[in-house]
């Protein structure tokens, strides 16, 4: 630490230049930032997913409706613990901008297989009782300034009631939180007893099961099972674990993700290049103050730790302000990941590639120091 | 000695003292290569994907949808309602007389993408009886147009490339019975190209449906669509919207390609400073190591500028060298490559990364924006250097 000094001078002998590595530094952590964390808030999903519920699809597409007559089998089936369902309504407020994440489901069953859902048993009770009751996000809440008790227009893509018309109105009648994950409170829940009865067309059909299994190292075995049930018969089904229904989600967008990794890839290599430049370039000039170090008694492990402790200390610090701008910049892209905070493992991550970068690029000029010859460097050799 | 020659003179020297200066020089053109790859591979993506869909469609074609429906997968539309469609006034008709249109039935096939294992949404497309009249755009390639009533498709181009077992004469196994591809055909790269075509009909009894999802109709030419939209919209058996093809194709094409021109722009300008900021250390140190060179020229009598000059041409140079192994390296490895990704449909839309010299030259003149800016405050601490106090040091 009595060093810190010394590091600190070394660093700032060519202000100028120092001052300009340090901003380009920045610069690739400030993207580092925010790409990383975009490619993180997407993945999320797949790591809250729970291990002990299953999803069932159509086999063809999970676009492709399953009978609602399904419910009852697959309840029936050992190992299941509870069964709930889904459709995708496919619904916008106002705008077709406004897209809001919309799903009839049935209160109990859906909020029991999802505890992380708080929402107060009144609200539920309300919600049961209410045909036209939906229940929302309560971070969609906040985005519309909807409560308790307004009426909710919303325009259907897909659904439409017998008059030809898309409108639905719906009463709020409950708000839920998920203190785990604030990405989960944008969903927008409608009562499906009512859904299926005002709809036009598509009765008696449902969009996905959600199964919730009693065991979760069964989860082959009864997804198994479920496709079992219905096998040959007009509607397929293909069952999988949550997580691995999220991750197909994902790959369903193909080759964007691979544009992120490539960028980041590009970023560091181009960083890489120009730090361990610096580095070398303040250090040819600094040979004859390294040798006067070394008259002094310095070891030659003591230069290399040295001049690594300054590249350290440089990329550190770079990385951390570019971390901290993404930190500020990520709640502009709200809408488009749906998470406010930078995660915190995207701060851990980048500081810890900030450390690499400082070895890798380090290495190379502390390894000359530590070898240079005294009376060499002195004499200006 | 006149300006012009100083200038040349001093040029001259400094670009040919630059190989001693290789280290550093090459913080520029790696810097600048590395911007202007990232720039010119994402906007390459943005107009792929944007030439995908802006193929789609012709001025004399219109999609008519269910109204309030985004796009052909959320729409509905009755049999009736087709045949009231077909008739309208302003669609062209064949030689005995019947309209050219087609009802069509769209459903999502989930096919594993080459090289991987998990399904991906494919939009196989039922067409009616006048469906290839009503696209006269799609060719066959291979094999031979599909039978009605028999399960038979044709695949796109694109698809048959990005997807598993699409190759004719292979089975798909999907809705209780196999479907045999026995052709493939393109259309232009367009939209079509990443799906597969059947008879309307037999995709309809195979899914147990009996509604469509859009009408397409060939009008007699582009002015008739008013006079189409306006029939349809005012007949009050019919509530759906009517648009021109390439409207269509443009709106769904909309986010994903703002997207891209967003990420391209802000991540490549994001970048750009990073490399200015390179550049500005490259500079700086080029002009500390010719402080002496500098000096002496000066005191020779040579003007400031011919001194400025050589300073940013230099800079210049090195930064239209990385911007151009920039674009080469995209385009070495990104030009004409397929990707594939979610469209307007909810399915995949597979397109072409194309690297044309309109982007090339936007990316080359950004190094060289990146290179100018880069240079020039060195250039003024070039021009300012105290001649002796310089030459006293050196």
């Amino acid at each position: 630490m009595k060093f810190l000094p010394l590091v600190w001078a070394g660093l700032w002998r060519k202000r100028t230049r120092t001052f300009f590595t340090l901003l380009s530094i920045l610069i690739a952590f400030l993207l580092f930032g925010m790409l990383q964390g975009t490619n993180a808030a997407f993945s999320r999903g797949v790591d809250a997913a729970n291990v002990n519920r299953l999803v069932t699809v159509s086999r063809i597409s999970f676009t492709e409706p399953l009978p609602y007559a399904d419910l009852a089998q697959i309840e029936a089936l050992p190992g299941v613990d509870h069964v709930a369902f889904a459709s995708w309504f496919g619904a916008y407020y106002q705008d077709p901008k406004q897209f809001i994440f919309s799903f009839p489901v049935d209160p109990e069953r859906y909020f029991n297989l999802y505890p992380e859902f708080k929402l107060p048993k009144e609200q539920l009770d309300t919600w049961k009782r209410t045909r036209t009751g939906v229940v929302i996000g309560i971070g969609l809440a906040h985005k519309y300034g909807w409560k308790i008790g307004d009426r909710v227009p919303l325009h259907s893509t897909i659904w439409t009631k017998p008059d030809g018309t898309s409108d639905w109105d719906f009463d709020v009648v409950g708000i839920y939180e998920d203190p785990q994950d604030a990405g989960q409170e944008n969903a927008f829940f409608i009562n499906h007893a009512y859904f299926d009865e005002a709809r036009a067309f598509g009765k008696g059909t449902i969009g996905w099961y959600i199964v919730r299994i009693k065991d979760p190292t069964t989860a082959v075995a009864t997804g198994e099972a479920i496709d079992k049930l219905f096998l040959n018969s007009q509607d397929e089904t293909k069952t999988q674990t949550e997580k691995e229904f999220q991750q197909s989600f994902i790959k369903q967008m193909g080759d964007i993700n691979f544009i992120v990794t490539a960028i980041l890839g590009a970023v560091f290599f181009t960083l890489l290049f120009l730090t361990g430049n610096t580095m070398m370039q303040s250090l040819r000039e600094r040979v004859p103050e390294l040798a006067v170090l070394k008259t002094l008694g310095f070891t030659d492990g003591g230069v290399l730790m040295l001049v690594l402790a300054e590249c350290l200390v440089l990329c550190v610090i770079a990385a951390a302000l570019g971390l901290a701008a993404a930190a500020a910049l990520f709640p502009m892209l709200k809408d488009v990941v749906g998470i406010v905070n930078l995660p915190l493992e995207v701060v851990g991550l980048g500081i810890g590639v900030a450390v690499l970068l400082a070895l890798v690029t380090g290495l190379p000029p502390a390894w000359r120091a530590m070898r240079l010859n005294i009376v060499d460097a002195l004499a200006g050799r | 000695m006149s300006l012009f020659k100083q200038i040349g003179a001093v040029t001259a020297m400094n670009l040919q003292n630059v190989p001693s200066r290789l280290g550093t020089s090459l913080v520029i053109v790696v810097g600048i290569a590395g911007v202007v790859g990232v720039l010119i591979s994402v906007l390459a993506m943005a107009l792929g994907f944007s030439a995908a869909l802006d193929h789609t469609g012709r001025a004399d074609r219109a999609i008519v949808m269910r109204g309030g429906s985004t796009s052909e997968l959320g729409s509905t539309i009755s049999r009736e309602n087709a045949l009231t469609i077909l008739d309208a006034p302003g669609v062209r008709k064949t030689a005995d007389g019947k309209p050219v249109g087609s009802a069509d039935e769209l459903v999502i096939v989930g096919l594993p993408q080459k090289g991987s294992a998990t399904g991906v949404n494919v939009t196989l497309r039922g067409i009616g009886p006048e469906g290839l009249a009503t696209h006269p755009e799609i060719r066959l390639i291979a094999g031979r147009m599909f039978q009605p009533a028999v399960r038979e498709v044709v695949v796109g181009k694109s698809a048959a490339a990005q997807f598993q077992g699409l190759e004719v004469g292979s089975h798909i196994a999907f809705r209780d019975s196999d479907w045999t591809v026995v052709g493939m055909f393109e259309s232009g790269g367009d939209a079509h190209e990443s799906e597969m075509l059947a008879d309307a009909e037999t995709v309809m009894s195979a899914y147990r449906r009996n509604l469509f999802e859009s009408v397409t109709v060939l009008l007699d030419d582009a002015a008739a669509f008013d006079g189409f939209k306006a029939a349809l919209t005012t007949n009050p058996t019919l509530s759906v919207d009517v648009e021109r093809e390439p409207a269509y194709y443009a709106a769904m094409s909309a986010t994903l390609q703002k997207m891209l021109f967003f990420i391209a722009y802000v991540v490549g300008g994001i970048m750009a400073v990073g490399a200015l900021f390179g550049a500005l250390n490259t500079m700086y140190s080029a002009v500390s190591t010719r402080a002496v060179e500098i000096a002496t020229l000066r005191a020779l009598g040579f003007g400031a500028a011919p001194v400025v000059i050589s300073v940013f041409v230099e800079a210049l140079l090195l930064s239209f060298v990385g911007g151009a192994i920039g674009a080469a390296l995209a385009w070495f490895f990104f030009n004409g490559n397929a990707a594939n990704t979610l469209s307007g449909n909810f399915t995949q839309l597979v397109f072409h990364l194309t690297i044309g010299p309109g982007i090339i030259l936007l990316g080359i003149a950004w190094a060289c924006a990146i290179g100018m800016v880069g240079s020039l405050f060195p250039a003024i601490r070039a021009a300012r250097l105290p001649i002796a106090v310089v030459l006293r040091a050196g």
